[in-house]
């Protein structure tokens, strides 16, 4: 369908260079670098493999890595980049809870010196001071923002601080010999890791649904507590976008019934500075700095999950902690009830230092402002999806919404036959990236937008006119939305290559076999 | 001076008080605490967070942020033998420019479509690592080879049906930390000893513990230690004829030369790759792999994202997707297999450029030179009296010093090398009952002749 003349979308077509497979690209005798030799003085002091290592480990055949010359690796790689498309380059603001914003580049910059890439993490505290000051500083940036008492910056992501927040909650219990408390509460709309993650440390779950108006029901939770519970894991807003004003009350019933209280806020993009874990009620709490402080998400971590506690569950907290006595930062492992290590060192560092220059860009002020602005950016937005007709916002608590909300095509598929996925992969013929949703789908045909701080009104503007195009087209050519992309990397994918055992590639190698070597065998067979 | 009107913040568009109050107008509200209404107050915060003074400039903030990190002291401006898990071997400049492309820097989770790109990149690096390790699946990675073995693990739990996972007890201490807690309540930790003079696997200590709840056994080839475990294949035989599985942690980095555990018998294999083509970061670049045999009961276990490469509609166009999403928390919450979520992705596209660039003979090359100078340093410290080398082994890139017959302890004599700008081994005396006085070292491609010569006699200056 032609674009329509004032629309700000876009004739786009992505990068599309049909890139080789690396192996394809392969040609003996090529090579992409060259490691150092060894002096020849120390060659004839101590041999070569064969005097190094026992006979029965060398390696007799060499792995079937690719030989390609340096300038090809760096094209093949170029190409792959380029049929990507990162928030630098989209308007990523259809991965509703994952908090895409600008990651500054002058972030990047400080992060890639030596000064910050070429530490290690075993050198003496007074050699890296400085890379302990941002661990600290960090600690107390956190608790202003949050409340809480002590953070750990261990944790290596999101799900990873809930699997710790799991961990914690086991421990104070078993101190307390409550170890018949196996069960932990959350809720739907909570992150999936929220349940998956807790119960790794062996507990059941308890999943607490919606009321009509989409917060979570309150009944649900009083009829689930018990003298098993042994903790709440929550968000909010939760992943519809939904503030849930009783959350003080949630936490007074698991408190009463013995339990603690654990706060997902990976995503904290639209409350910064306007609500905390501690006037909640909740006992700990962890933010991502990878959403909602400013850290890229490179194509899926590194990533860091801050992870904060009151003071009577610091004892619990994985060792070191980071502490300063007002002349040197130092690590402090003397915690009587750790649960022990939960990542290998300290805490990813790179993203940490990131995080760190994005507060220090904005400070109390600036990060009040980032809320306030993703939360005007969301109702902006949330006005105008909800006036195409065809898309819908369900559940109808509360006036707005906070940084994200989670929309239903229902109306759309039922006159067009045209889904989410459908959608999905239209948007990106205009170079755009539209998500579904957390499963299960309890809202049908769903999507999820979340326009965080970082995108302009016009940018935001831009995407509308994506979404009303496609629904336009769903309408009067839905054949083009069900068969699309069209105008992306690649075509349509054949799905039954992922669930077959008989058919699924995880590697080249595997590929080779399954579908090459079979292929052939079959042909001389016949 | 005259008073300049407060800017907008560069990273926040919308706060240009025009376009906010044509949003607000659009939206309907005069005030934008409006927003909040469904905060009720008694939640609201109404304090003030106690944040530094922000630097709103650019120059301010890169000169705040630098003088801060100038306190750092580098393994640039000094020559370090640390490792225990983190090393420093040389990153091509190459995998830097690939992984600073600010399409994967900036992506997340985009469909195989716009995000193509992305899939194939991670579906190559699960590709080169199965050459590595001689294994046909490979995961999108974890945190750390902590977690990779934790994980190893659980799943050896769910495929055997069996609670309790056997452990040689020369593994880093940190990492069986985080095992015991990842793997508590679910499963029995049992810790198997070693030979003392030459850190082998007891086998006779194995085989005293194996018994019908052994879901597997987990060690480390080279060793935390760094010294070669040889007898793989008998052990795999014992634990494999109990019906129970073979884990094997392994540095990827000595897989040019150094026999892969699938060839000697391993079921799950696990480990980091921060060492291929991956920076120190204090210990914040790391990257746990799980490896597999393309098989559904191993499969059907992995916690992990698998991607998977597939035909398109269009003849001769390669596409990528998720295998086997089901198994994720991500389609099932709690009934999926543990969990998962945002990891490590970028490091492994570092890692996919790195294995490329190095070919097969690159990684042989690199495997030598490491054994080499790992060899030479060795036989120079030696050579000082009063000094031991531990483990009478073959070693790959790490070795343990004994200083204790020298009546220093390790932190004097690090305390010197520091001032010959050297950062010396790890003082393993807290790690290990028996190493009192004995220190960890590491030496990779990047330590000259001149590096060794400088630190052997650094040390003898450092005792006499």
């Amino acid at each position: 369908m032609e674009i329509k003349r004032g629309s700000r979308l876009r004739n786009f077509h992505q990068a599309k260079w049909d890139e080789e497979i690396i192996f394809e690209l392969s040609n003996e005798g090529e090579r992409g670098i060259l490691p150092p030799e060894t002096d020849s003085d120390i060659v004839e002091s101590v041999g070569g493999v064969s005097s190094l290592l026992p006979k029965n480990m060398i390696r007799q055949l060499p792995p079937n890595l690719p030989e390609v010359g340096q300038m090809r690796v760096l094209k093949h790689f170029l190409r792959l980049s380029q049929q990507n498309l990162g928030a630098d380059l989209n308007i990523d603001i259809g991965q509703g809870t994952c908090t895409i914003k600008y990651n500054p580049k002058i972030n990047e910059q400080i992060a890639r010196s030596q000064k910050a890439a070429e530490i290690h993490p075993f050198q003496d505290e007074d050699s890296v001071q400085g890379a302990l000051q941002i661990f600290h500083q960090m600690d107390l940036f956190f608790r202003e923002i949050s409340g809480m008492d002590r953070f750990t910056l261990q944790p290596s992501s999101g799900s990873h601080a809930i699997m710790v927040m799991a961990s914690i909650v086991q421990k104070y219990h078993q101190v307390r010999n409550q170890e018949q408390r196996d069960e932990v509460i959350t809720t739907i709309f909570s992150h999936p890791s929220d349940a998956a993650a807790v119960a790794v440390k062996g507990y059941k779950i308890i999943t607490i649904y919606p009321d009509e108006d989409g917060f979570p029901a309150i009944e649900a939770l009083k009829k689930a507590v018990s003298d098993r519970t042994a903790a709440l894991f929550i968000t909010n807003p939760e992943d519809i976008g939904i503030f849930n004003p009783r959350i003080d009350e949630f936490t007074r019933i698991v408190h009463d019934a013995g339990g603690l209280c654990c706060y997902d806020q990976a995503n904290a993009n639209g409350i910064l500075g306007i609500t905390r874990a501690k006037e909640a009620g909740f006992d700990m709490c962890f933010f991502n700095l990878h959403k909602t402080f400013g850290a890229p998400h490179g194509c899926g971590g590194p990533a860091s999950g801050a992870l904060g506690v009151v003071k009577q569950l610091e004892q619990f907290l994985p060792v070191p902690i980071v502490d300063y006595d007002g002349k040197k930062y130092f690590f402090r492992f003397d915690l009587p009830n750790t649960i022990g290590k939960v990542r290998s060192f300290w805490g990813v560092f790179p993203v940490i230092l990131k995080s760190y220059a994005w507060i220090m860009s904005l400070g109390s002020e600036g990060l009040k402002e980032v809320a306030e602005i993703a939360v005007l950016n969301n109702n902006y937005l949330l006005k105008k999806i909800t006036e195409i007709d065809g898309a819908d916002s369900p559940f109808k608590g509360g006036k707005r919404r906070i940084e994200q909300v989670r929309y239903t095509w229902e109306k759309l598929y039922e006159e067009t036959g045209v889904d989410t996925h459908d959608i999905t992969c239209r948007m990106c013929d205009f170079g755009f990236h539209l998500w579904s949703s957390h499963h299960p789908f309890i809202v049908p045909q769903p999507f999820t937008i979340e326009p965080t701080e970082s995108y302009s009104k016009a940018e935001l503007d831009e995407y509308l006119d994506g979404l009303r195009h496609v629904v336009e087209e769903a309408r009067k050519e839905p054949e083009l939305v069900k068969s699309a992309p069209h105008k992306s990397v690649v075509h349509k994918i054949d799905e039954s290559w992922f669930d077959d055992p008989e058919k699924w590639a995880v590697t080249w190698r595997a590929y080779l076999k399954k579908h090459r070597l079979k292929k052939k065998k079959s042909c001389e067979d016949k | 001076m005259s008073e300049r009107e407060k800017p907008t913040h560069p990273y926040i568009p919308n706060s240009s008080p025009k376009v906010k109050r044509e949003m607000m107008r659009e939206i309907g509200i005069n005030r934008i605490d409006e927003l909040y209404e469904d905060i009720p107050e008694r939640l609201r915060f109404r304090g003030e967070m106690n944040l530094p003074r922000p630097l709103r400039s650019e120059q301010e903030l890169r000169s705040h942020v630098e003088k801060i990190l100038s306190k750092n002291q580098t393994c640039e401006e000094n020559i370090s033998f640390l490792g225990g898990g983190c090393y420093k071997h040389y990153v091509p400049a190459i995998c830097d420019e690939i992984i600073g492309r600010a399409e994967f820097l900036t992506a997340y989770a985009g469909e195989p479509y716009e995000d193509h790109g992305r899939f194939q990149a991670l579906f190559e690096y699960q590709s080169l690592m199965a050459e590595l390790l001689d294994m046909d699946v490979v995961n999108v990675p974890t945190y750390d080879w902590g977690q990779s073995a934790s994980t190893s693990i659980r799943m050896a739990e769910r495929i055997t049906g069996r609670g309790e996972a056997l452990i040689s007890d020369t593994i880093s201490p940190d990492r069986l930390s985080i095992i015991r807690n990842y793997c508590s309540p679910a499963m029995e930790i049992k810790l198997i000893g070693h030979d003392r003079d030459t850190g082998q696997i007891d086998i006779d200590d194995l085989k005293s513990k194996i018994s019908r709840t052994t879901a597997c056994f987990y060690f480390e080839n080279p060793s935390y230690l760094g010294f070669i475990e040889e007898h793989g294949e008998e052990i795999s035989q014992l634990l494999h004829e109990n019906g129970s599985l073979v884990v094997v942690g392994t540095d990827p980095v000595s897989l040019g030369v150094i026999k892969p555990p699938a060839q000697y018998g391993a079921d799950i294999v696990c480990g980091d790759i921060q060492g291929l083509g991956n920076h120190l970061y204090f210990g914040g670049a790391l990257a746990g792999f799980i490896a597999t045999p393309d098989e559904e009961r191993f499969v059907m276990e992995y916690p992990s994202r698998l991607f998977g490469i597939a035909q398109t509609n269009v003849e001769g166009e390669w596409g990528f997707g998720d295998v086997a999403y089901g198994r994720t928390s991500f389609s099932k919450r709690e009934k999926g297999k543990e969990f998962v979520g945002t990891a490590a992705a970028l490091w492994a596209i570092s890692s996919a450029v790195y294995l490329s660039l190095m070919g097969p003979k690159g990684m042989r090359e690199l495997g030598e030179t490491i054994l080499q100078r790992t060899g030479y340093c060795i036989k120079r410290l030696k050579e000082i009296e009063g000094v031991a080398i531990r483990f009478d082994s073959f070693h790959f890139k790490e070795f343990v010093v004994d200083f204790s017959k020298t009546g220093k302890r390790v932190s004097e004599i690090n305390g010197f090398l520091r001032g010959e700008k050297i950062f010396g081994g790890k003082d393993l005396t807290q790690e290990f009952a028996e190493l009192k006085d004995c220190a960890l070292y590491c030496v990779t491609e990047t330590h000259s002749k001149e590096d060794i010569d400088k630190l052997v006699d650094a040390v003898e200056r450092a005792l006499s």
